[in-house]
């Protein structure tokens, strides 16, 4: 949309105007009513798609600014979630800049900005600084920060809604509120694509968490997109989750465009597309493969190649839902249903830059539950319904942290610490005495037993105020800040080559010398760990022995479970449904029942001499590996014998030596109580999130590069930590902080609740059948393919004693005895 | 997918050495029936105010986790002698540090049976005043009870100070343990205190010292598994 000439005669100056023209461009819409709220002096959020200007809409006012008022110092901030920052500055902030003449300097400063340019940026500051929020945290940090902030005006929040919500939007809020203190009129703008929750966003914005102080501006609306189901030659699969049985139609699909973006799920999936696209690719197209464990420089090279337009496909996870626009792609494929209708329209988005013609998108289901949800997801992206939760509150471990930074770079007191902090949104509800408890971790740990009185790390001087105890604190501190967790990787090194990447420690911890996986799109040969880098070979054959590592997998989210409960309780909205699936839910109904939209559908059948239980739960992945472990325990106890469970989105079976009856007793809202604080605690899950709160609060320092093990040097284990301290303390601050992780994440005792409250308003609807019903025959496929995460030690321990027994007490049927 | 099992974990695990028949207990610890006697390795108390006193703030309560552990298999057992293989202490000022709560059991617990301190690095001098007899090491038939394995072949030699730890891979996941290592020639104890991390088997520290082959007795806290070394992950 375009403004008339008087109106951009009145918003710009001569220079701007002059730069339009040149261009034969004329300035969006929400480019001028960025400035114009601005003129007014408002805080803003601008709301609008990929594309279109929106980082040059956010950068006006400040360049305006500048141009009318030259100042020395820093003027603006610029945050973006990239750690590469988006190379869309160059086009969108650099070039008009240049073009205009503007004498402005711009930098950036990352992990990666050398220490004589990091200097030069204290004494010298550029006018507009682009960063990360790591840098600024780091920034915050230090005694300086009071100078060369002094004279800041703006603050430039690219992708908001990617990172507010997170522990990353927790820690950039709490910086929020330092800049504010020290430039009280600073202004505030956040970019975002369009969100579920613009009010929560608004009010993470805004510099006292009042969603009215910031204005929102919206862009033109989300271009109209063609998505479609891609149909199969081959009958759909009844389980699985890599969509191999379409790589004919993909590949045919790819044929038909200029370019296209293949997004899959998980970093194991991309591997295999990519290898059996490659297998299908007779003629020999230039086809990528993108995905974050891959060599930096590798990655770069792929999009550098999709930049200049040399590609023809890529095949990339979430690595390339955010950063730079491809003008050339005209096709996206979503290999899986994307698991949220939100994350769908940020990856349409990646296509079709060209407004005259609709973004393309296929989807490919990988099964046929799957068709269901993508049914589902492309009616959500057609009625612009967004899903996502509303923000949940800030983890009081980035506080812990932040309260030592703030201590860092100047001595203050707990009552000012305490007002700033409530300045950030996500801490807008904290209370004075969780705010006290992480204060007191971070003096001297906080426990009830004192006897680190002597070692505090925080002095209260006699004027009231709290100071770091000395220089060699501050110094390890600053070394640890941030948020993000990251397992420890291994480097990947192809013998007498270079790196292909990095993978998880746990995953090659559990390789044997020999074993071949897929990494990086080839068939790799493990042979050995060396040092930090896990050294391969190229294997020859087509099975790799160990599928391929991992990637997180994501829980479909609650917009979507209800839109797919809705589907199936509604044969009126089956008519376009491919006719495999509408006849598989047609024998549903006939056999047994089909899910209700509401309430909880459970079966149960005899097979093969056990007894079968299928909940039709729809709580997602990780809710479900939760009750599944809850659900075994409370069977084991009614005498039912469970044997095992497996547990995908939408169902959990459970299998045993009895038929269960009482389903109101199992699925009792009481679950959550006792049963569940007693698998808590042996959880590894439970564990994990704990070793990251205790990262993140400073408990424990991070392992820093090039740091080892050595024979003499034996370090502690989070674990042993986590079991004492839940022994002698289990009200300190760092387990109510893994606690309240607990609720999301791959525990999700959140959405187990949510469930649980369904069944109790909804009912249960228990259906005895004979057999298995044609809804469960999914699930029942998935047993022995999917690993289980999180189970409890002693349990672990007793089978592995029960197979050494087993194994040592085998008779040789040939050989008789060995006597 | 979960199969679950009767509980068939046990808290012992029995194996020859040098001709000595020895249990090596779930907890850790490793019992001798036919001299009554006990013997743990590296207890490292006050290891988290150690680590506190450098701005690391552990919660304070490991050498209170670790003597309730030792306190519960004590009053079960009731040995005549107890070998604790030094590095009992994390550092000399380890047992001033001691919150008087914990001094107090510790005192007890040696004031209770034969007593013996082997010395270690982290403790070359164990404390005099809480009793019990300090040694460099101790000869008791065909054993010898020191902290550090000596190079070379010694039959009997029973050893802490190297915290062995060691991974098998079971259907859910990567399970690591603290473990007791053996050849039935020489073994070595893992570690018996709350905050001590381990170092993995495969490490030549540690595997150098078996160049036969060996097995290990994984330790859970709750129960011991014998693994051969050839069932062991190599990369853990």
């Amino acid at each position: 949309m375009t403004a008339d000439m008087t109106e951009i005669d009145a918003a710009l100056p001569k220079k701007f105007i002059d730069w339009f023209q040149q261009k034969g461009w004329q300035p969006h819409r929400h480019q001028l009513d960025m400035v114009a709220a601005d003129g007014r002096g408002a805080h803003t959020l601008l709301i609008a798609p990929t594309g279109g200007g929106k980082t040059l809409a956010g950068f006006l006012p400040s360049l305006i600014d500048l141009v009318s008022n030259p100042t020395e110092g820093l003027h603006t901030l610029y945050i973006s979630p990239l750690k590469a920052l988006a190379v869309d500055i160059q086009r969108n902030l650099m070039t008009p800049v240049e073009e205009m003449g503007l004498d402005i300097r711009i930098e950036t400063r990352t992990g990666d900005t050398p220490a004589n340019r990091r200097q030069r940026q204290k004494e010298n500051p550029p006018q507009i600084l682009l960063t990360t929020p790591e840098s600024l945290g780091l920034l915050i940090s230090q005694p300086e920060s009071f100078i060369l902030f002094k004279s800041l005006r703006r603050v430039i929040l690219d992708e908001v809604h990617a990172i507010a919500g997170s522990k990353r939007g927790d820690q950039l809020a709490l910086c929020l509120a330092r800049l504010s203190i020290i430039a009280p009129d600073l202004r505030r703008v956040g970019l975002s694509a369009t969100v579920a929750w613009p009010d929560d966003l608004r009010r993470y914005i805004s510099p006292n968490a009042d969603a009215e102080e910031v204005v929102t501006v919206t862009g033109m609306g989300a271009k109209r997109a063609d998505v479609r189901l891609l149909e199969t030659a081959v009958r759909l699969p009844w389980a699985g989750h890599y969509g191999l049985h379409a790589i004919p139609e993909i590949y045919q699909e790819i044929k038909k465009t200029e370019t296209a973006i293949i997004f899959v799920n998980t970093r194991a999936q991309a591997e295999l597309v990519f290898q059996e696209l490659w297998r299908a690719n007779e003629d020999a197209l230039p086809i990528a493969l993108h995905h974050g464990s891959l060599a930096r420089d590798q990655r770069c090279k792929v999009e550098a190649a999709m930049a200049d337009g040399s590609l023809r496909a890529v095949v990339a996870t979430s690595s390339l839902d955010l950063g730079i626009d491809w003008a050339a792609v005209d096709l996206v494929v979503q290999v899986g249903p994307p698991k949220g209708v939100s994350r769908m329209i940020q990856r349409i988005g990646r296509a079709g830059h060209r407004l005259d013609v609709p973004s393309r998108a296929l989807l490919v289901p990988c099964n046929r539950f799957e068709v269901l949800e993508c049914r589902c997801v492309i009616e959500g992206v057609a009625e612009g319904t967004l899903d996502g939760d509303p923000h949940r509150d800030g983890g009081l471990d980035v506080l812990c942290q932040h309260i030592m930074s703030l201590a860092c770079a100047a001595p203050f007191r707990a009552d000012d610490v305490f007002a700033e902090i409530r300045q950030a949104a996500p801490y807008r509800s904290l209370t004075r005495a969780a705010f006290d408890a992480a204060l007191r971790f971070v003096e001297d740990g906080g426990y009830a037993l004192k006897s680190y009185d002597r070692w505090k790390r925080l002095f209260l001087t006699a004027a009231g105020t709290y100071e770091v105890a000395n220089p060699r604190l501050a110094h390890r501190h600053r070394m640890n800040i941030g948020t993000i967790v990251e397992a420890v990787t291994l480097k990947v090194r192809l013998r007498g080559g270079g790196v292909l990447g990095e993978i998880e420690e746990y995953f090659a911890t559990g390789l044997e010398p020999g074993d071949t996986f897929v990494f990086a799109g080839r068939m790799l040969r493990f042979e050995g760990i060396k040092q930090t880098a896990v050294e391969v070979s190229v294997a020859r054959g087509k099975d790799p022995k160990v599928p391929a590592y991992m990637g997180g997998r994501l829980p479909f989210t609650t917009l979507l479970s209800d839109r797919v409960r809705a589907t199936l309780a509604d044969p009126s909205s089956w008519a376009e449904l491919p006719d495999q699936v509408r006849e598989w839910l047609n024998l549903q109904q006939w056999r047994s029942l089909l899910p209700g939209r509401d309430g909880l559908l459970v079966e149960t059948f005899p097979r093969a001499g056990k007894e079968y239980l299928v909940a039709y739960s729809f709580a997602g992945r990780n809710a479900h590996q939760t009750l599944g472990m809850l659900l075994t325990k409370r069977m084991e106890r009614l005498g039912l014998a469970p044997l095992g469970f497996v547990a995908s989105d939408y169902v959990i079976a459970v299998w045993g030596l009895h038929a269960a009856k009482d389903m109101a007793v199992l699925f009792d809202e009481d679950m959550l109580g006792d049963d569940l604080e007693a698998w808590m605690e042996e959880s590894s899950l439970m564990k994990r999130t704990f070793r990251n709160v205790a990262v993140i609060a400073g408990l424990i320092e991070r392992r820093q590069p090039g740091q080892e093990k050595t024979g003499r040097q034996v370090t502690f284990n989070s674990d042993l930590i986590y079991d004492v301290l839940r022994r002698h303390e289990p009200d300190h601050v760092l387990l109510q902080a893994t606690r309240a992780d607990a609720k999301g994440g791959m525990i999700d005792v959140g959405r187990l609740a949510e469930f649980l409250a369904r069944v109790k308003s909804g009912g249960i609807r228990h259906r005895r059948l004979d057999r298995v019903s044609p809804l469960a025959v999914p699930i029942l496929l998935e047993i022995g393919k999917e690993a289980v995460y999180g189970d409890a030690e002693d349990q672990l321990f007793d089978e592995l004693a029960e197979e050494l027994i087993e194994e040592a007490m085998r008779i040789d049927p040939q050989g008789g005895l060995p006597l | 997918m979960v199969r679950m099992t009767s509980a068939i974990g046990k808290d012992n695990s029995a194996f020859v050495l040098n001709g000595a028949h020895l249990l090596a207990l779930a907890d850790g610890s490793l019992y001798w029936p036919d001299r009554n006697t006990l013997v743990v390795a590296d207890l490292h108390l006050e290891k988290g105010s150690a680590f506190a006193s450098r701005g690391q703030m552990l919660p304070p309560y490991d050498s209170r986790a670790t003597l309730a552990a030792l306190t519960t298999t004590l009053t079960r057992l009731r040995p005549d002698r107890v070998i604790c293989l030094g590095d009992s202490f994390h550092d000399a000022q380890a047992s001033d540090r001691l919150p008087p709560q914990d001094r107090a059991v510790l005192g007890k617990l040696v004031a209770d049976a034969d007593w013996i301190w082997i010395a270690g690095n982290h403790d070359p001098a164990p404390p005099a005043d809480l009793g019990g007899r300090v040694h460099a090491h101790w000869v008791d038939g065909p054993l010898v009870f020191r902290h550090e394995a000596e190079h070379g072949s010694i039959a009997g030699e029973i050893s802490g100070h190297f915290h062995p730890k060691a991974s098998v891979q079971t259907r859910a996941r990567r399970l690591s343990a603290r473990c007791f290592i053996e050849d039935g020639k020489r073994l070595i104890l893992p570690a018996y205190g709350s905050y001590t991390g381990g170092l993995s088997v495969w490490h030549p520290a540690i595997s150098g010292l078996f160049p036969k082959g060996f097995s290990v007795h994984l330790a859970s806290g709750r129960s011991v598994v014998r693994v051969p070394g050839a069932r062991l992950l190599r990369a853990a």
